[in-house]
């Protein structure tokens, strides 16, 4: 690949212009892109494993379109990193996990169908929490990843991985899954751009089950503008996927023109209670830019926001010990060696395989299902889920956008919560509640700490108004400086 | 809250999921500790809350299913192909009856 253009900051728009002047094809950027992502890994474990053939054949598909003149699609040639816990066929897909270490996918993801058609070069896939579990990716069964913007910390979880290939320039954008926050809270440690959708705007056909009421398929990316573009791309209707959602989709780049003027942005008074920390002086910094851009900010409350992390906890581990049952032993590669009988083999397999993270889950989600406690614990939790709904409904009568902070802190050090169980779950209470409402949230970078950890900002908004939220966040990241 | 060994273990047959005693006696505090956490809902009267199952939209949505047309599956070769024991057309397990 020629000068001109640094592959470790490469948006989207430079290798439209790259390809289209002629400064390098496809194949050859995708070579110089495996070079440099293989070179890299060691220093954070991002990728688990790397998919050369397959990049190398997408990108020639490109080059041959390229060379009879037709439209590119809007990916063409674009360096895509993909969560492994989305499906790609034939390549390996592990989850992150023991049992599926040698599982080779039969068949793709409609995510990864779709940006394949659009051009897009998948150069392999990321390391995450084991079936998506976790807010540290230290889950995972290959190891932790270390984020890239200070190595003896976490880059969040549990699309850590996607996270931390984005910030350290080894992929251009990427492909993560969030169930409570998975893609927002790497997002905002590695300090990238990352985009929960509304719930069913991507279909999850392909995606490994973890919590199926909350899971969400959605983009990271470096700035906003390729967030949005890789949005658009992969969002839509799939037979595939019966929760996937019917509403049109927009050109979510068409309104990124930095005109923020009346938008009406709420706080919620019970995230910024007790709120005094960088990390809160860096948001509330943000805000105070939207304001001079001719924002509104207002106070507004969310009442039962202390209820979420209960309700959350419950509802998605209900539903992973009843996705997670699959892994037995029969179908899936690993398999306990010693079983005489097949009630020994589906437990031998499942003790020996799953991680404590997944087999604490699959334990509370069974408990909270098992007969005599479904009413107090199941059944409540979804009441309590309608309230916290409720709240959000009521809240976007009056305002169009909401800003609280992702996390409470940020980036923190590698082993330093994985003690505590607890402790690691309440650190989710910013972004379950967007989760719980099926609403669209993103994080997007606000700014340091004096260590130079980077800070997210979560926005919030109504059902299918990711224009809206991408509309306010791209006018966040103009007021940074950045275009 | 604390759950009793035997509690979990009850839990973990439910699972199908095989425990070593310092796992059992290791979630015994951890299960207990998050259950806790989870009790503070009891503060809310929910009575006349509907449960929510999935996530609903005020925008106008169809019916969710798709055309009932004949789709060719993955055939039994690319299904298998990732077991860890199985013949041309089954998975194989070990024995579950007695001839």
């Amino acid at each position: 690949m020629s000068a001109g253009a640094d592959i470790r900051s490469l948006t989207i728009r430079q290798v439209k212009e790259g390809l289209a002047a002629g400064r390098f094809s496809a194949v050859e950027l995708a070579r110089e892109a495996l070079r440099f992502a293989e070179a890299e890994n060691p220093k954070t474990n991002a990728y688990l494993h790397f998919c050369p053939e397959r990049a190398l054949a997408a990108a020639r598909r490109v080059d041959e379109k390229l060379a009879r003149g037709e439209d590119l699609g809007p990916l063409a040639g674009v360096p895509v990193a993909v969560k492994d816990v989305i499906l790609t066929q034939g390549v390996r897909t592990t989850a992150g996990s023991k049992l599926l270490a040698n599982y080779i996918a039969p068949y793709d993801a409609t995510a990864v169908i779709r940006l394949e058609q659009a051009g897009g070069v998948i150069l392999g896939k990321t390391n995450c929490d084991e079936f998506a579990m976790g807010s540290s990716t230290e889950n995972s069964a290959f190891g932790p990843v270390r984020n890239p913007v200070a190595l003896d910390r976490v880059p969040g979880g549990s699309s850590g991985g996607s996270g931390a290939s984005v910030a350290q320039g080894t992929a251009v954008v990427a492909l993560g899954s969030d169930t409570g926050g998975s893609i927002r809270q790497p997002a905002s440690f590695c300090g990238v751009v990352g985009v929960t959708p509304t719930y069913g705007r991507v279909s999850r056909y392909g995606l490994i089950a973890f919590a199926s009421s909350l899971d969400h398929i959605g983009p990271l990316a470096r700035n906003v503008h390729d967030a949005a573009l890789l949005l658009g791309v992969i969002a839509g209707r799939d037979a595939s996927d019966a929760t996937s959602a019917f509403a049109p989709v927009p050109d979510y780049t068409a309104l990124l023109d930095g005109n923020v003027r009346g938008a009406r942005i709420g706080l919620p008074k019970e995230y910024f209670r007790g709120l005094a920390s960088e990390t809160g002086d860096l948001i509330l910094a943000g805000v105070e830019r939207l304001k001079q851009l001719g924002c509104e900010v207002r106070e507004i409350s969310l009442p039962h926001t202390e209820y979420a992390i209960g309700a959350y906890y419950i509802i998605c581990t209900a539903e992973a010990s009843s996705n997670l049952a699959r892994y037995d032993g029969v179908r899936y590669t690993y398999r306990s060696p010693a079983s005489a009988t097949l009630s020994d083999m589906y437990r031998n397999t499942r003790g020996e395989g799953f991680g404590a993270e997944c087999k604490r889950r699959i334990m509370l989600g069974t408990y909270v299902l098992s007969a005599g406690y479904y009413d107090a614990y199941y059944l409540k939790a979804q009441r309590v889920r309608n309230l916290i709904a409720r709240d959000f409904s009521e809240a976007f009568k009056q305002v169009d956008v909401i800003l609280t902070p992702v996390s409470p802190f940020p980036a923190f050090k590698l082993g330093e919560k994985l003690d505590d169980p607890l402790e690691m779950y309440l650190s989710d209470i910013y972004t379950i509640t967007g989760s719980l409402a099926g609403i669209p949230c993103m994080s997007v970078p606000c700014g340091n700490t004096a260590a130079g950890l980077p800070v997210g900002l979560q926005i919030l908004t109504n059902h299918f108004n990711e224009a809206g939220m991408f509309r306010l966040a791209d006018a966040l990241e103009r007021s940074a400086g950045r275009s | 809250m604390k759950l009793t060994e035997e509690q979990v273990r009850h839990v973990a047959d439910l699972a199908n999921l095989r425990l070593t005693d310092e796992e059992v006696a290791r979630m015994a505090g951890e299960l207990g500790e998050v259950l806790t956490h989870m009790e503070k809902l009891n503060e809310l009267d929910t009575t006349s809350v509907e449960p929510m199952a999935q996530v609903l939209y005020e925008a106008e949505e169809t019916a969710t299913l798709r055309e009932d047309v004949e789709r060719p599956g993955l055939g039994s070769q690319v299904a298998l192909a990732s077991a860890p024991s199985a013949s041309a057309e089954f998975f194989k397990v070990p024995k579950v009856i007695e001839r």
